[in-house]
């Protein structure tokens, strides 16, 4: 009966007392959330089907974190969609320009241990950090669930990533995230649970953990989930759930891998995505003095308080290169008023950064700092496709966001190392 | 049916790119279909012809708008080596029907080929060579045959 965490997680929602992969089950689903670019697609969908109420309001959050403040008429008159439905429907968790909904869903206590979440985007994945099954789905399968409160899910394989090793300094969860996409490609876990165990992931602190499973999806994985240890337990107790309020499971020792992957990260050295793949992955001394335009320090991947103060750190008392533009977008308000007590925003004004409100940012890629022809950007999301932030001719690479303020210090891709 | 050929990792940004995801409706949105990889697309493609990609097609963002525009524009089938889960699901939840095929980077621009559901067959007129189709599964075939989720839901509630 041995499983791992991922299936007993979709055996247990779907009532079942053992799953295997490639099994098709129907699961009971814990919370959902839609954002404000694909939540009218969802109200749409949900009217379609002749609904008129939603399963349980309790169950449901919208986070408006895109196009905010509204940055069109159209996304003015999507806004009004969705209050005009989150009124009709009487849904109280609403957030607007609060934050990003991958800091928000954690941030506010809308994820547990053991869980099952979904959201109407891709970097749903990120709570797999705190032990839970989430993963991102289409508008027409939100809405569905919306009445229902079910999905169909196939069992996937999981590939476990076993890390272990001493963290060099300088180096960080997101060089261990490339350098993983890296070897896997962007295809590499495709319908395939991801698990990250070991001693360097229980080294590290929820928010870097976050950014690890916030970017499975860019090797094409469901999920990438993660054991429940002390310092989650913490984090959710700073959010008044207590332990019994959710159950931990644990992958079983004899539990079925399709892979196994030992890294020591002790042998990681800062890494960087190139243009024009997630998976073009390369040690940063092998780009190391490109010239840049642009950095960007933000993103559900890389915009929480931790990120933040590594930044600052190396831009404390400096300023970014000559005509160099820097755009800190902190991940949600209640980082962004942290981030000011600390006097890090301070830091990155003096610096010669461009502060934004907390939301997606640039990348989304239609505004804060959207990238002309053939400029060149540091940045550190998650995806650097052709065009996602500005002209196709633009050319991003991705990295951590120490790797970023020093770039932007120098004025080139710069080894975070040095400071 | 005539070969739209695209290559591995089509992420769902280039087949349709967010500046166009505010257009009111998905006809205008269907007119930048695959615009930054192939211009001219949304005009030439006509209804029914095939959609063929490499590995890894339909993936990065959730954006249900990548498969409605495609729907929209009349492909009713895509064939890869490989396809991205999200963008899958999307497919199968609106009726457009994926078909997996390995050979897949075998099939270049222009290729007339022919889908023989019957005896699971996929045949390259131009080459003429024969590929075996590996069947979808009954319970993902009862969904695009009723046209997608919401339909299928329907008639079965």
């Amino acid at each position: 009966m041995a499983m791992t965490i991922t299936e007993k997680i979709l055996a247990v929602h779907a009532d079942e007392k053992k799953v295997t992969p490639g099994q098709i089950v129907v699961v009971d689903v814990d919370r959902v959330f839609t954002h404000d670019v694909f939540g009218p697609l969802v109200i749409k969908a949900f009217y379609k089907k002749g609904l008129k109420k939603v399963w349980d309001k309790e169950k449901i959050v919208f986070i408006g974190d895109h196009e905010v403040p509204t940055i069109s008429e159209q996304a003015g008159a999507q806004y009004q969609e969705i209050v005009a439905f989150a009124k009709e429907q009487d849904l109280k968790n609403f957030y607007y320009g609060q934050g990003i909904c991958h800091q928000i869903m954690p941030e506010q206590g809308y994820v547990r241990p053991g869980q099952i979440i979904l959201g109407t985007d891709s970097h749903t994945v990120t709570y797999g950090a705190l032990g839970c099954f989430s993963t991102g789905i289409g508008t027409q399968e939100m809405a569905n669930i919306w009445a229902t409160g079910k999905i169909w899910l196939k069992v996937p394989p999981t590939i476990k990533f076993e890390c272990i090793g001493k963290w060099p300094a300088g180096v960080y969860s997101k060089d261990l995230i490339l350098h993983v996409i890296g070897l896997m490609r962007a295809d590499g876990c495709t319908y395939k649970a991801t698990e990250f165990t070991g001693p360097a992931i229980l080294d590290l602190s929820v928010d870097a953990r976050l950014t690890i499973s916030n970017m499975v999806v860019e090797m094409g994985a469901k999920n990438g989930i993660m054991p429940v240890d002390h310092k989650v337990k913490e984090y959710l107790a700073q959010r008044n759930i207590p332990e019994s309020a959710y159950t931990v499971f644990q992958s079983d020792a004899d539990a079925a891998y399709e892979q196994v992957i030992t890294i020591d990260v002790s042998k990681l050295n800062p890494t960087v995505a190139a243009p024009k793949g997630v998976d073009d992955v390369m040690p940063l001394e092998k780009v190391e003095g490109t010239k840049i335009h642009q950095g960007f320090i933000g993103s559900c991947t890389n915009g929480r308080i931790e990120d933040l103060r590594q930044a600052a750190q190396i831009l404390k008392d400096k300023k970014i290169a000559p005509y160099m533009k820097l755009v800190v977008s902190p991940a949600s308000k209640d980082i962004y008023k942290q981030a000011l007590q600390e006097g890090l925003i301070e830091i990155f004004l003096d610096a010669g950064a461009i502060v934004t409100n907390a939301y997606c940012g640039l990348c989304y890629g239609k505004t804060g700092g959207v990238l002309g022809k053939r400029e060149v950007a540091i940045c550190s999301n998650n995806r650097n496709f052709a065009g996602r932030l500005g002209h196709k001719e633009s050319q991003v690479y991705l990295a951590s966001p120490a790797t970023v303020a020093a770039s932007v210090v120098e004025g080139k891709i710069t080894d975070p190392r040095k400071y | 049916m005539k070969v739209w050929k695209f290559g591995d990792n089509v992420d769902t940004d280039q087949i349709i790119p967010s500046q166009y995801l505010v257009l009111p409706t998905m006809r205008e949105m269907a007119q930048h279909t695959l615009e930054p990889l192939a211009p001219q697309f949304a005009q030439q493609y006509k209804a029914g012809e095939l959609l063929v990609g490499g590995h890894n097609f339909g993936c990065g963002s959730s954006r249900e708008q990548a498969p409605t525009v495609l729907k929209e524009l009349g492909v009713k089938v895509i064939m890869a080596q490989s396809f991205a889960r999200i963008f899958f699901r999307n497919c199968i939840n609106l009726g457009v029907l994926l078909i997996e095929l390995p050979e897949a980077n075998e099939l270049e621009q222009g290729h007339e080929v022919k889908i023989d559901y019957t005896h699971a067959k996929i045949i390259n007129k131009t080459t003429k060579k024969e590929y075996e189709m590996v069947p979808m599964s009954d319970f993902f075939k009862k969904i695009v045959n009723s046209g997608g989720l919401v339909d299928y839901l329907k008639n079965k509630n």
